[in-house]
């Protein structure tokens, strides 16, 4: 294949994935826009396969037979309560394989004749080498604290060692533009990819599992930024098209997420919400407040005669997954002629749009939820808001009160609805460990246990009121 | 290398931004793994390393690269698809197009 059809075919690729990013943007239509991106996809390995004369036809199909048949597996069988740590763990294979074409690249030139390595090429392979691993790293630590099994939020002297493993990948990439050939960059690179491998811990280690959402957009950003960069080395448009593409786009949704909390992108990165939440407790009003606890059957009823009810999910529905019954309660109150809709925070959950996934498994219909700026000004006419494992995104102290660690952090005024209903298994603070005013509001209840057994009991009163 | 891959990647994030910027909260997660499985583009690169090069370290490195490539690819459209399967409007076959964005009945 020449090289003209190849880089029209590049072309074909880039063009598809645009379209499909665009459709991507609409419920309707994001389906197609997804497999359009596919079909750009396989049009681009096509032809990648086709532009050289295969040499190892053997390891290459191996190659695509294995990560093929992982990918299949993973896509299937994984559970979609673990979606932010699917995506995650995506991120960091894209990262990785950039990083090895890369890596790659130089192994190539060092076997070929003189191998000549210039100072840029030499520094934009660094950079691809870099992100990648950054990326790579970065991303399982990701997956370890949304799994909860990584809960260290750092230790004394993180960002010293941080800045100065900085500072050694800065002088390895230094190194590695220096020596001219390929051969001279090898130990500069060996010493790059591994100090980019901790960095990403590093990097990662000092943000709370709360903001998650932010870092798993950011690291979606930085997997596009390093197939970009390997763009550049191997002079291959489409990569950088791409890349480019999925670079801006993290970039966008990482400024929507740290706008949700009202934070800056560098005060999320440096983890400063723990240490500032922590004072801010010790400072509270000391005295323990009142807390009116209901039950199951006083809930009930009370959902059964409202006018309208707002559900409002949080972290808590994910862990308890309690989608369906969720969506079980909303269909019988619907056929008491009960107005139901969800309000969404933008940050609920551990990734972007975690909570929408969720329902849409329970087959809520996506019209039904509604986002936080639309619902707000409505929350006056409502009868219930039913807060299912949200703390921190209905919390009112980020409205009304100066001295909380949230000020500021646009919240679901659910204490503006008739009624509160806090589902909750105690009393314990949130993510963010910030004392919620909400609990302790005349109007609120709080309706104490795991999610999904409590909304199994309302729902079980509400079908015996129905049949009585 | 030449300048034009600078102009290219300066335009395409422009471009990104813009074709992004409108998208409801409800789809950040399929944008999110779609975008991601975009991002496995780098297969390319890997694919012509893994396929078309002799020396043994480049080789193994890019057969490395294409495993986890096409493990970001495959995997990352079909979780998206799997995800896109489920949004759905309401059901109800209401006189008027199932798509106006209406309020709850």
């Amino acid at each position: 294949m020449t090289e003209t059809l190849v880089t029209l075919a590049y072309l074909v690729a880039a063009s598809l994935f645009i379209v499909g990013l665009k459709r991507l943007g609409s419920p309707r239509t994001a389906r197609a826009g997804n497999r359009l991106a596919a079909i750009g996809m396989l049009i681009g390995v096509v032809a990648a396969v086709l532009s050289e004369r295969i040499l190892n036809p053997v390891e290459l199909a191996a190659g695509l037979l294995v990560g093929g048949a992982i990918g299949v597996m993973l896509a299937r069988r994984t559970a979609l309560t673990e979606m932010p740590e699917l995506v995650a763990a995506f991120n960091g294979f894209g990262g990785a394989a950039s990083s090895l074409v890369a890596g790659a690249e130089v192994f190539k030139l060092a076997s070929e004749g003189e191998g000549t390595l210039a100072a840029l090429p030499a520094l934009v392979i660094g950079l691809s080498i870099l992100i990648g691993n950054v990326t790579l790293t970065g991303s399982f630590l990701a997956v370890g604290k949304l799994r909860g099994s990584v809960s260290s939020n750092g230790f004394p002297g993180l960002r010293i060692v941080s800045v100065l493993v900085g500072l050694g990948t800065v002088g390895s990439l230094a190194l590695m533009t220096m020596g001219g050939t390929a051969e001279a960059a090898v130990p500069g690179l060996a010493a790059l990819a591994v100090l980019a491998l901790v960095l990403g811990v590093l990097l990662v280690l000092p943000i709370g599992g709360a903001d998650m959402p932010v870092v798993v957009a950011l690291l979606n950003a930085y997997s596009g930024l390093a197939a970009a960069a390997t763009g550049f080395v191997l002079s291959n448009y489409a990569l950088v098209v791409s890349g480019a593409l999925v670079g801006a786009s993290g970039l966008i949704l990482t400024r929507i997420m740290c706008e949700a909390m009202n934070r800056s992108l560098a005060n999320v990165l440096l983890g400063g919400f723990g240490a500032e939440a922590s004072t801010s407790t010790a400072s509270g009003d000391g005295e323990a407040q009142p807390v009116r606890a209901t039950t199951a059957d006083d809930a009930a009823v009370m959902m059964a005669y409202a006018g309208r009810v707002v559900i409002v999910p949080g972290y808590g529905l994910a862990v308890a997954q309690a989608q369906h019954e969720v969506r079980e309660l909303a269909d019988l109150l619907q056929k008491e002629g009960v107005e139901v809709s969800y309000a969404i925070h933008p940050v609920a959950g551990r990734m972007p749009g975690h909570m929408n996934v969720l329902l849409a498994e329970a087959n809520v219909p996506y019209d039904q939820l509604i986002e936080m700026d639309e619902i707000n000004p409505e929350m006056g006419q409502i009868d219930v808001a039913l807060v299912v494992g949200a703390n921190d995104v209905v919390n009112p102290g980020a409205r009304d009160d100066p001295g909380s660690p949230i000020y500021g952090m646009p919240v679901i005024n659910v204490d503006e609805a008739g009624q509160v209903v806090v589902l909750k298994r105690s009393m314990r603070t949130g993510y963010a460990g910030i004392e919620n005013p909400l609990f302790h509001k005349p109007n609120t209840q709080m309706l104490f246990g795991d999610a999904k057994e409590t909304i199994k009991a309302v729902v079980g009163e509400l079908k015996a009121l129905q049949a009585a | 290398m030449s300048l034009a891959f600078v102009v290219v990647f300066v335009i395409a994030s422009f471009l990104g931004a813009e074709v992004i910027a409108k998208v409801p909260a409800t789809l950040h997660t399929p944008l999110m793994s779609g975008s991601n499985a975009i991002s496995g583009i780098t297969i390319l690169g890997a694919i012509v390393v893994a396929g078309a090069v002799e020396a043994p370290w480049a080789k193994w490195l890019g057969v490395a690269a294409v495993v986890l490539a096409t493990i970001n690819v495959v995997g990352g459209f079909l979780v998206t698809d799997r995800m896109l399967e489920m949004f759905k409007p309401r059901e109800r076959p209401a006189s008027a197009e199932p798509t106006s964005s209406g309020k709850a009945s």
